[in-house]
């Protein structure tokens, strides 16, 4: 595997970011978890992606116990790893997906354990060799910098945060201090799935953060359809879109719950319809 | 401690070997050596620091403390007695002469099962409803494994007109029906939980993604010394009331401190109450008994120290049950207050010091424990206490007659009556 490492990392995420903008418009961040519901249809899936019209790729390290996630993105990781989903098969995947799109910026989502368990140093090593350019660790808040944060910013992975609406202006420094990459809204407070923002207070939300801020606003968590896409884009440099996906995902699967070809345009289909949302929202302001 | 555990936390003190005292932790970032933190999304951490902020003036607050021991007295029914259990002192010194010793150490029960609804969880649940009352919240919720911290969780609410929500895995619901209809009676929600192993470690999980939803109105009360910081403290503070009396008691009864304690550990609420006034006294051995299921070797157990290793899970650091690639496995204990792939962060410190000893009894043991103290002292425990009494059983006739031990018995057994008549079919 020859991942461009000049290029990868934060450098992928920065000007993939830069290029959506210069195009006038927002980025198309879609999320799957990783092995759903098995390896390779996974990897059909994710390939097919880009050419549907994403611009980043949020991939989900499966985790038993994803305290932040709704039901379908617990049940997809449950499938992933029922599947035979492991931290080595993930970044496996992200590898084979790079062998053909050195482009697209890869962030792995998730939770520490896992990472823990696999050794952060080994982690941070083997996840930019597979070509992984960032990381969101949903339980690792600003406090905990040490665990993670810091060695991967140091490792040129963009470690990128969350900020909610429970994040104060008070706050908003910390969490912004060590981010990377752009920083992820979380437009409701709750699991992912469960609800659909009040897009009013979303827009506002965005601005409060742009005023602390240089690095681009993404802004994710009940973010469903090409409408909703459309109106986020308008205020937004990035829309991530998740359960949609990944309940796509799963009714693209047959009647034994296994994937096939069928999975990979099914999913493909939906980003197109998102990917058309956000290109054609208008541009609200020249943020 | 594994030197991919030391790598991580770059950062953090090593743990010394010796600290000068058992008793000064956590540190300002809630850490136990290299166990506790903050492992929580972004969302609930302004909470956090919201109730250590809280938690930190109610201390200070001589008007919180004279309200709580009020309340301690007069509704939970405190101090809990300390109880020599003279038969089954004499039970295990007919034991240990038969195996042709001389010895079989008077043993004590610490009864917190004659607390108010039945357990221990009732110390740390009138703390933090008085804390969210102070911080006012309305709308509490719990998760709960035995039903015993939902029942007090559900009690208290009813005592001071709050909401009440508690997540239970749905095996639970079904092997703790009593409780279940208890926790309905006193006007609470309970919501069986269909999540992974549908047991305490999902309850927790879905009663995380509550408090994230619901941020504004709810306080989280947690029912053992885990969670995220400044949880372990809040909870082992509010049930030391437990060392506390029981120190007072002994010397009242015997005129010095006991020779050694035990508790069970689920959590580790009730054994930390019970350790955490004794840790700086040398003299005083300390055990906690974790649930070794079918067996330690088995892999179907609760045993997070015997048969863990340290991670993060439910914000916090600490022994975990998972497996090679950090994901949680399910527990198994016959007592569904045990069956959590965790423990609180404090004890996997202790550990690692060495100044508490961990071991382990069976679902056998504490069954044969559960009817040999319900015989010999007319007291039912619960299954979760019913461990430590099973390892008392094999430890106390190897000791001295003048050793003192203190078993934590910290909740009665009415709410497992029906699942221990299933399981011996009779033969009880
Ligand atoms: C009577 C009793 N003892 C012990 C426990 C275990 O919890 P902990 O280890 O926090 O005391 C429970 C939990 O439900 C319980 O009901």
């Amino acid at each position: 595997m020859s991942a461009p490492h000049k290029s990868g990392g934060v450098a992928r995420i920065d000007a993939r970011l830069a290029a959506c903008q210069a195009e006038g418009r927002a980025a198309l961040i879609t999320f799957v978890t990783a092995g759903d519901p098995d390896f390779d249809t996974s990897l059909a899936v994710v390939e097919a992606l880009p050419g549907a019209g994403a611009d980043l790729i949020e991939l989900g390290m499966p985790f038993t116990d994803p305290m932040a996630d709704g039901p379908a993105i617990q049940a997809a990781g449950l499938r992933a790893l029922a599947g035979g989903q492991t931290m080595v098969r993930t970044l496996e995947l992200v590898a084979r997906f790079r062998t053909r799109d050195t482009a697209t910026p890869i962030i792995l989502m998730g939770y520490y354990n896992p990472i823990y368990i696999y050794g952060v140093e080994r982690f941070l090593g083997d996840a930019r060799a597979a070509g992984v350019d960032g990381l969101i660790v949903v339980d690792l808040p600003p406090e905990e910098d040490a665990e993670l944060c810091l060695p991967a910013l140091e490792a040129g992975l963009a470690f990128i945060r969350l900020a909610t609406p429970t994040t104060d202006d008070a706050r908003l420094p910390a969490v912004l201090a060590n981010t990377a990459g752009f920083v992820y809204y979380v437009s409701i407070t709750g699991i992912t799935g469960s609800a659909t923002p009040d897009f009013g207070k979303v827009t506002a939300a965005v601005q409060r953060i742009k005023g602390h801020t240089r690095l681009p606003v993404a802004v994710g968590f009940g973010v469903r359809t090409a409408a909703h896409a459309a109106t986020v884009a308008a205020c937004a440099d990035g829309v991530v879109v998740g359960t949609a996906l990944v309940e796509r995902v799963k009714a693209a699967l047959d009647a034994e719950g296994c994937g096939s070809a069928a999975t990979a345009e099914g999913v493909a289909a939906l980003v197109r319809e998102l990917a058309a949302g956000v290109r054609g929202a208008a541009k609200s302001d020249a943020a | 401690m594994t030197a991919n555990t030391k790598l991580s936390s770059a950062g953090s003190a090593p743990v010394p070997d010796r600290p000068n005292s058992f008793r000064s932790g956590p540190d300002e970032r809630g850490r136990f050596g290299l166990y506790g933190g903050r492992f929580v999304a972004e969302t609930l951490m302004p909470l956090i620091l919201e109730l250590e902020r809280a938690y930190g003036e109610a201390r200070a607050d001589p008007a919180f403390k004279a309200e709580m021991d009020g309340h301690l007295a007069s509704y939970v029914g405190r101090p809990s007695p300390l109880y020599y259990a003279e038969r089954l002192t004499e039970h295990l010194r007919r034991q240990a002469a038969d195996a042709g010793g001389s010895g079989g150490a008077k043993i004590y029960l610490k009864r917190e099962e004659l607390n108010h609804t039945g357990s221990h969880k009732v110390n740390n649940v009138l703390g933090q409803i008085m804390l969210a009352r102070r911080m006012g919240k309305k709308r509490i919720i719990a998760e709960t494994g035995a039903g015993q911290h939902g029942v007090a969780t559900a009690t208290l609410c009813a005592r001071f007109g709050l909401d009440c929500v508690i997540y239970m895995g749905a095996v639970d619901v079904e092997r703790q029906m009593p409780n279940v209809f208890r926790m309905r009676m006193l006007g609470a929600e309970v919501v069986p939980v269909q999540s992974g192993s549908r047991t305490l470690k999902d309850a927790m999980n879905d009663a995380l993604r509550d408090w994230v939803t619901n941020v504004d109105t709810t306080f989280y009360c947690i029912g053992t010394v885990a969670g995220p910081h400044p949880y372990p403290t809040i909870v082992r503070d509010f049930q030391s009331i437990i060392g506390h009396e029981t120190r007072a008691q002994m010397l009242e009864a015997e005129g010095r401190l006991p020779d050694s304690l035990i508790a069970c550990i689920g959590g580790g609420s009730n054994a930390m109450g019970l350790f955490h006034p004794f840790l700086d006294e040398a003299s005083v051995k300390i055990y906690g008994v974790e649930a070794a299921g079918h067996g330690v070797a088995s892999g179907a157990h609760a045993a997070s120290i015997a048969g863990g290793r340290p991670g993060v899970l439910h914000g916090n650091r600490t022994y975990l049950l998972m497996d090679g690639d950090g994901q949680i496995t399910e527990a198994h204990s016959i007592s569904a207050g045990l069956d959590y792939p965790g423990i609180g962060p404090e004890h996997a410190w202790l550990n690692d010091v060495g100044r508490v000893t961990y071991l382990s009894a069976t679902d056998e043991e504490a069954l044969a424990a559960f009817q040999l103290l319900t015989r010999l002292e007319g007291i039912i425990p619960a299954l979760e206490p019913a461990h430590a009494i099973a390892r008392v059983v094999e430890v106390a006739p190897q000791l001295p007659r003048e050793h003192l031990m203190v078993v934590n018995l910290s909740g009665r057994g009415d709410k497992d009556v029906p699942q221990v008549a299933d399981i011996l079919g009779g033969r009880a």
